[in-house]
C-alpha cells in the first residue's frame, strides 16, 4: 500500500497496528511509483482488508498493489 | 537567580524534556527522509506529537498540524498565506509584533488593515469586531492572551463572531497555550498558531500551525518535504505542504515530552498554581503606595495568563528591572515587550512597564521575596 505523504503513512501505520494487521513499513519498491517513499508491506492476500480499514477510519493511501518481493 | 520572566521562555521545565532531546539528539535521524529505523523512528515521534497538540488543541487532526520554528513565523505563515491585496483584515491593539507586523507588511502590499483598539486597561470590546466587519473582510487575526497585561480574550465569542459573518479567525495562543483551555472545535479557529517553547513547556525553536480542514495556506516557504520529489511544485497535503525542509525533530521530541506531561500532571491544575502565585504576588504589591499594576484585574478578569505587570511611579522600567536583577537576582522582563499598541493605549510608551510572569514550578518564597524586593524598590523611589 502507498501514500501520499509521510504522515499519512505513519497514520496507517498506528491503524495496522491497532487493528493487528500484519505488516511493516519498507521503501517503495522502484516498479511502484508513490507520493511518499514509503509502502506497508503486508502478507500476500491482505490487501483488502488494509483498504477497508484505511477507508472505515480515513487514513488516505494511494494505492493497494500485490507484487512479489 | 528566581526566573519571573515566563512569558518570554519558561526557563523551569520538566526534566524529562530536556532528557527526551538528549535522546533524540543521539538515536533519531530525519524525519520522512527514509526508510531505515532511524529515520522511521523520527516520523514516528514527529507523527505521535502532532496526534497529541490535535488533541490538546482540539484541531481536526494529525495532518492539520504543521511545526514551524516558533509562532512568529507560523503567524507570518497566515498572514503570507491568506491574505491578498485588496483583502480587508482585522487585528487588535493588543498583539505582539509577531502578529501586527506581518500585517503591517501586508497593508503595505494593498491590503486593508483595521486595529481594535484597546482601551487604558488595555482590554478590546468584541462589539466593536462586529462593527469594524466589511465585505471584503478576510480574517480576523487576535492573540488569546496579552503578553503585557495577560488579559485574555474571549476566544469562544470572537470565533462564534468571525463565523457568523464567514470570515476566517487566526488566532495566536502564544500566551496560552499549555495553561488555558484551547479548543479549535469549540472556538471556531480556522488558523491557530502556537509556540513550543512558553506554557507548553518545550524548548525553543519549537512550535506550529494548526488549520481547520479545508482551509487552504499559501506556503511560505517550499522545498524539501521527502515527498513528489520529482514534482517542480511543492506537494499541497498538509502538513507536509507547510513543512519545507528538515524539521527540528531534537526540539519536538521534547515538545513531545513537555505536553505529555502537561496532560499527566492536567492543565487546569497547573494553571491554577500560576494563577495563585500571580494572585499572591499582586496582592502583595497593589497595596504598595507608588506601585502602578497595568490591566484588568477585576472580578470579570478573573481568567488571565499569570503576569503582572507594573511601574514604580515615573521611574523607567528598565531601571527598576535592572535593580531587581543586580540586587535581587530576580528576572523579570522590562520594555515594550514587542508590544507597541499594548503600552501606547496602557500611556506606557517612554516607560515601558516591568513585567513579572510567573510559573507553577515557581514556589511560594520566590513570590514573597520579589514582592519584598519590590516594596524595598517602591520605599527607595519614594524618597
Amino acid at each position: 500500500m502507498t501514500f501520499p505523504t509521510t504522515t499519512d503513512a505513519m497514520a496507517a501505520e498506528r491503524l495496522f497496528q491497532k487493528a493487528g494487521l500484519e505488516g511493516r513499513l519498507i521503501p517503495v519498491p522502484g516498479f511502484i511509483r508513490a507520493g511518499c517513499g514509503l509502502a506497508w508491506s503486508a502478507p500476500a492476500g491482505m490487501g483488502q482488508k488494509l483498504c477497508e480499514a484505511a477507508r472505515e477510519h480515513g487514513t488516505a493511501y494511494e494505492e493497494c498493489q500485490e507484487a512479489l518481493l | 537567580m528566581i526566573y519571573l520572566d515566563h512569558a518570554a521562555t519558561t526557563v523551569l521545565k520538566p526534566r524529562c524534556v530536556a532528557e527526551a532531546v538528549a535522546e533524540a539528539m543521539t538515536s533519531l535521524g530525519n524525519s520522512g527522509r527514509g526508510a531505515h529505523g532511524a529515520s522511521l523512528g523520527a516520523s514516528r515521534l514527529v507523527y505521535e506529537t502532532r496526534a497529541l497538540l490535535s488533541d490538546f488543541f482540539g484541531a481536526d487532526g494529525p495532518e492539520q498540524v504543521a511545526f514551524t520554528a516558533n509562532a512568529t513565523m507560523a503567524l507570518n505563515m497566515a498572514a503570507e498565506g491568506l491574505v491578498e491585496p485588496g483583502d480587508h483584515v482585522i487585528t487588535t491593539g493588543m498583539e505582539h509584533n509577531s502578529v501586527l507586523r506581518p500585517l503591517y507588511r501586508k497593508e503595505r502590499q494593498g491590503a486593508e488593515l483595521t486595529i481594535l483598539p484597546a482601551d487604558k486597561r488595555g482590554c478590546i470590546s468584541l462589539k466593536d469586531l462586529e462593527q469594524a466587519i466589511r465585505p471584503e473582510t478576510k480574517a480576523f487575526f487576535c492573540t488569546h492572551a496579552s503578553n503585557v497585561t495577560g488579559n485574555v480574550n474571549d476566544l469562544a465569542r470572537a470565533g462564534e463572531i468571525c463565523r457568523r459573518h464567514g470570515i476566517l479567525f487566526v488566532a495566536d495562543v502564544s500566551q496560552t497555550g499549555g495553561i488555558l483551555p484551547v479548543d479549535m472545535k469549540a472556538m471556531n479557529v480556522d488558523v491557530l498558531c502556537f509556540t513550543g517553547h512558553k506554557g507548553l513547556l518545550g524548548p525553543q525553536g519549537t512550535g506550529g500551525i494548526c488549520l481547520r480542514r479545508g482551509i487552504r495556506l499559501r506556503p511560505l516557504l517550499v522545498g524539501g518535504s521527502g515527498i513528489r520529489s520529482y514534482e517542480k511544485e511543492h506537494p499541497d497535503q498538509m502538513p507536509e505542504a507547510l513543512e519545507a525542509g528538515t524539521l527540528n525533530v531534537h526540539g519536538i521530541a521534547g515538545l513531545h515530552a513537555a505536553v505529555s506531561c502537561i496532560r499527566q500532571q492536567g492543565r487546569e491544575k497547573l494553571f491554577r498554581r500560576e494563577l495563585s502565585l500571580m494572585q499572591m504576588f499582586y496582592e502583595r504589591v497593589s497595596r504598595l503606595p507608588g506601585v502602578i499594576i497595568y490591566g484588568d484585574f477585576g472580578e470579570e478578569a478573573a481568567v488571565r495568563a499569570p503576569i503582572v505587570s507594573l511601574n514604580l511611579g515615573q521611574e523607567d522600567s528598565a531601571w527598576t528591572a535592572g535593580e531587581l536583577s543586580a540586587r535581587f537576582g530576580i528576572e523579570t522582563r522590562a520594555g515594550a515587550h514587542c508590544a507597541p499598541l499594548m503600552h501606547r493605549a496602557l500611556g506606557t510608551e517612554k516607560q515601558g512597564a516591568v513585567r513579572f510572569s510567573f510559573s507553577h514550578m515557581n514556589t511560594e518564597a520566590e513570590v514573597e521575596a520579589a514582592a519584598d524586593a519590590v516594596e524595598v524598590l517602591s520605599r527607595e523611589a519614594a524618597l
